[in-house]
């Protein structure tokens, strides 16, 4: 874990989105693959279920240091991170777990702590700190509760391995999309040159997000030509149907399936395959309104929902954007032609499927 | 409870024993002044007994017209009934300890103090006695600092790579003691010319007729408009820091040296690129040290927010007080 805690200080030390796409890839050329595929995965927001409890923790730099609670607990207000607290609290490690790699961590090590009852747990914990430098014990740290915050993005992320592969971000983009897995394999295969089908594979497109704008209205121009789009209390999805076979993906890029049953059966009423952009939202059929996000929520929770959830919490897919029509990516086209050809899709299909007014 | 030797009052810690005070904020008659920082040394007072290692720093500070008695460390004098001396504290040049002795008890102000070695000034000396008052700025087990050593090398890694990268290296220090310790710890290791802000070049200079070796420096001031500075290290004060005078060093890698760098969240929260962990203060195991070392009865802490120290103190068996406890009022109170 030595490569990637040098990785982590520089990240941490510089403001520079280039010097931190620079940093990032670097660590990607010279890191064994295994390892380099969880550091993609860590830094770009992905965690293991938690590992030990904050108290847990706090309990394991009690014994570890001889400080009492109230102490250990000021310092850590001071500091404002617990992590960081424990690693400028501890006395210096001896080192010998230095070489352990972050696959060997993240593989092995981890998962084994989180199967321990909670004294061993403190215990395992104090033994790890023993042996690992203070840089190390706070990425340890860190990686047990499950929070980097050194202010990398997972589109830095992306940029960084579109700039270590040579290939587009885009492309990098869509591959890690979905449920991509940390191993060497997959990792590897992020930088293979893309096959002709490749948009087929089951994965969704990279979610274009809409974010505030930062100038005054009037510097956007003639509103003629702008789309305005109704901003919609739902989940941003994707509703695919690619060779007779339908998924929904959320936008934090997690698939939906079984959870709107009736959107992936309505999916099939389509007379062409396709992938659509679009909102998840509970719906008050009778007075054609959405409903609050939170009565979406019962719906979320429920991988298998009954029929009585289904009947009086029904969903529909408001649909904004057809991003691929027939196998072919359209996202190339104009705007206006992609909604065109998304009326005509919806034309006459299941009402679970609306096209979204503008 | 009455201390003899210390009484808190709003001109500052008095020796009623010997009619003076220590590091007054007010005008007194007779003031002893530990060291030449603006929040210790304040002018307007009758007259001044000062570390004879630092007289020059305090000239800057108080002015030609100040009545300043300079005293060699370890050499006692006599303030009223009470027989003084000043002793190394080791926090910057002719910085001082004050030790009292009266009446068969000593007590000894610390003033700012560090244990680490600095070539600048002499280090600390432990002074044994009944009464010790610590700073605590430091003042939680998170401050530990570093071997000077490593972060001499993290600072000349800084400074390569942003000569690697053409672009300016400014570093913010404080100008009186931390800016010259860095210049005399990279002495050691290189022989580059280092560029100050204009605050810095009296004090500097104070500091090489003091006979400190540092390295060799230019002012800013004196370098033409538009002179390039891309891979030159410039120091200058944390005020410089979102002025206009940074306008010379377009594209500039920042950096901070304090304690405070310690914590990350400082770092990023000042948005600085680097920071640099140096101190002048002592961390905690310093502070611990020192009360163990001066075998003291009774501990005042000052400076700072001391609470945790003090409730650390205590419960190590030490009979700690904030400094405020010994004010003229619980004298009053008949303690």
């Amino acid at each position: 874990m030595q490569r990637f805690a040098a990785l982590y200080d520089e990240l941490d030390r510089t403001a520079s989105t280039l010097a931190k796409r620079e940093a990032i890839a670097a660590y990607l050329h010279a890191a064994p693959a295994a390892d380099a595929a969880w550091a993609v995965y860590v830094l770009g927001g992905g965690k293991l279920r938690r590992l030990a409890t904050s108290t847990e923790m706090r309990r394991a730099l009690a014994a570890s240091t001889g400080y009492a609670g109230w102490l250990i607990d000021e310092s850590y207000a001071h500091v404002g991170d617990l992590a960081e607290t424990i690693a400028l609290m501890l006395p210096t490690g001896d080192g010998s777990l230095a070489q352990v790699s972050v696959r060997e961590w993240m593989e092995d090590k981890l998962p084994a702590l989180a199967r321990l009852d909670s004294p061993a747990r403190i215990a395992q914990l104090q033994a790890w700190w023993r042996a690992l430098s203070p840089a190390q014990v706070f990425l340890l740290n860190k990686l047990i509760t499950g929070s980097l915050r050194v202010g990398v993005s997972q589109r830095l992320v992306v940029q960084a391995l579109a700039q270590w592969s040579g290939q587009a971000t885009d492309l990098i983009a869509h591959r890690l999309s979905g449920d991509w897995q940390p191993q060497a394999a997959t990792l590897l295969a992020l930088a293979e040159n893309a096959g002709d089908d490749e948009h087929l594979a089951d994965r969704p497109y990279p979610f274009f997000l809409a974010s505030p704008l930062e100038n005054a209205v009037a510097t956007l121009g003639d509103p003629a030509g702008w789309l305005a789009e109704w901003k919609w209390d739902g989940i941003r999805a994707q509703l695919m149907r690619r060779d007779n076979h339908a998924a929904l993906w959320s936008r934090g890029e997690e698939r939906l399936d079984g959870r709107f049953p009736e959107l992936e059966c309505a999916a099939f009423s389509l007379a062409h395959d396709g992938v659509l952009d679009g909102e998840v939202l509970a719906w008050d059929a009778p007075n054609a309104t959405p409903r609050p996000f939170t009565a979406l929520q019962k719906r979320i929770g429920k991988l298998k929902p009954g029929a009585r959830l289904l009947h009086d919490t029904p969903v529909r897919f408001m649909a904004y954007d057809l991003l691929e029509l027939e196998g072919v990516d359209l996202r190339e086209r104009p705007l206006h032609e992609r909604r065109a050809l998304l009326a005509n899709l919806l034309q006459g299909t299941d009402p679970a499927l609306m096209l979204s007014p503008t | 409870m009455f201390e003899p030797l210390l009484q808190l009052r709003p001109q500052g810690l008095h020796c009623p024993a010997g009619n003076f005070y220590i590091d007054p904020v007010l005008p007194v008659a007779r003031a002893v002044v530990t060291h030449a920082h603006g929040d210790h040394a304040h002018v307007g007072s009758g007259r001044y007994h000062v570390a004879a290692a630092g007289l020059r720093l305090m000239r800057e500070r108080l002015g030609a017209e100040a009545v300043i008695e300079a005293h060699p460390f370890g050499e006692p004098f006599t303030l009223g009934a009470v027989n003084v001396s000043l002793h190394s504290s080791g926090h910057i040049l002719g910085a001082a300890q004050v030790r009292m002795a009266h009446d068969g008890r000593v007590a000894v102000v610390s003033g700012d103090y560090k244990r680490n070695p600095d070539p600048t000034c002499a280090a600390f000396e432990p002074v044994p006695c009944d009464v010790f008052v610590t700073e605590s700025t430091f003042g939680l087990p998170v401050y530990r600092w570093p071997p000077m050593t490593q972060v001499v090398d993290e600072l000349l890694a800084w400074w390569d790579e942003c000569a690697r990268r053409q672009v300016p290296a400014v570093l913010f220090c404080y100008a009186l003691g931390k800016a010259q310790r860095l210049l005399a710890e990279l002495a050691e290791r290189s022989e580059r010319t280092v560029y100050l802000h204009g605050a810095m070049l009296r004090l500097v200079a104070a500091y090489r007729d003091a006979g400190v070796r540092m390295l060799p420096t230019e002012a800013v001031s004196d370098e033409a408009s538009g002179r390039n500075f891309a891979g030159e290290l410039i120091l200058a004060p944390p005020s410089a820091a979102g002025s206009p005078w940074m306008k010379r060093f377009a594209k500039a890698s920042t950096g901070f040296a304090s304690g405070w760098m310690q914590i990350r969240g400082n770092r990023r929260r000042r948005g600085y690129d680097r920071g640099f962990v140096v101190s002048d203060h002592a961390d905690w195991p310093g502070l611990l040290q020192s009360v163990k070392d001066s075998g003291a009865s009774r501990i005042y802490v000052t400076h700072g927010d001391g609470d945790a120290l003090i409730r650390h103190l205590r419960e190590l068996g030490h009979d700690a007080q904030p400094l405020a406890a010994a004010s003229a009022a619980d004298d009053l109170g008949g303690g």
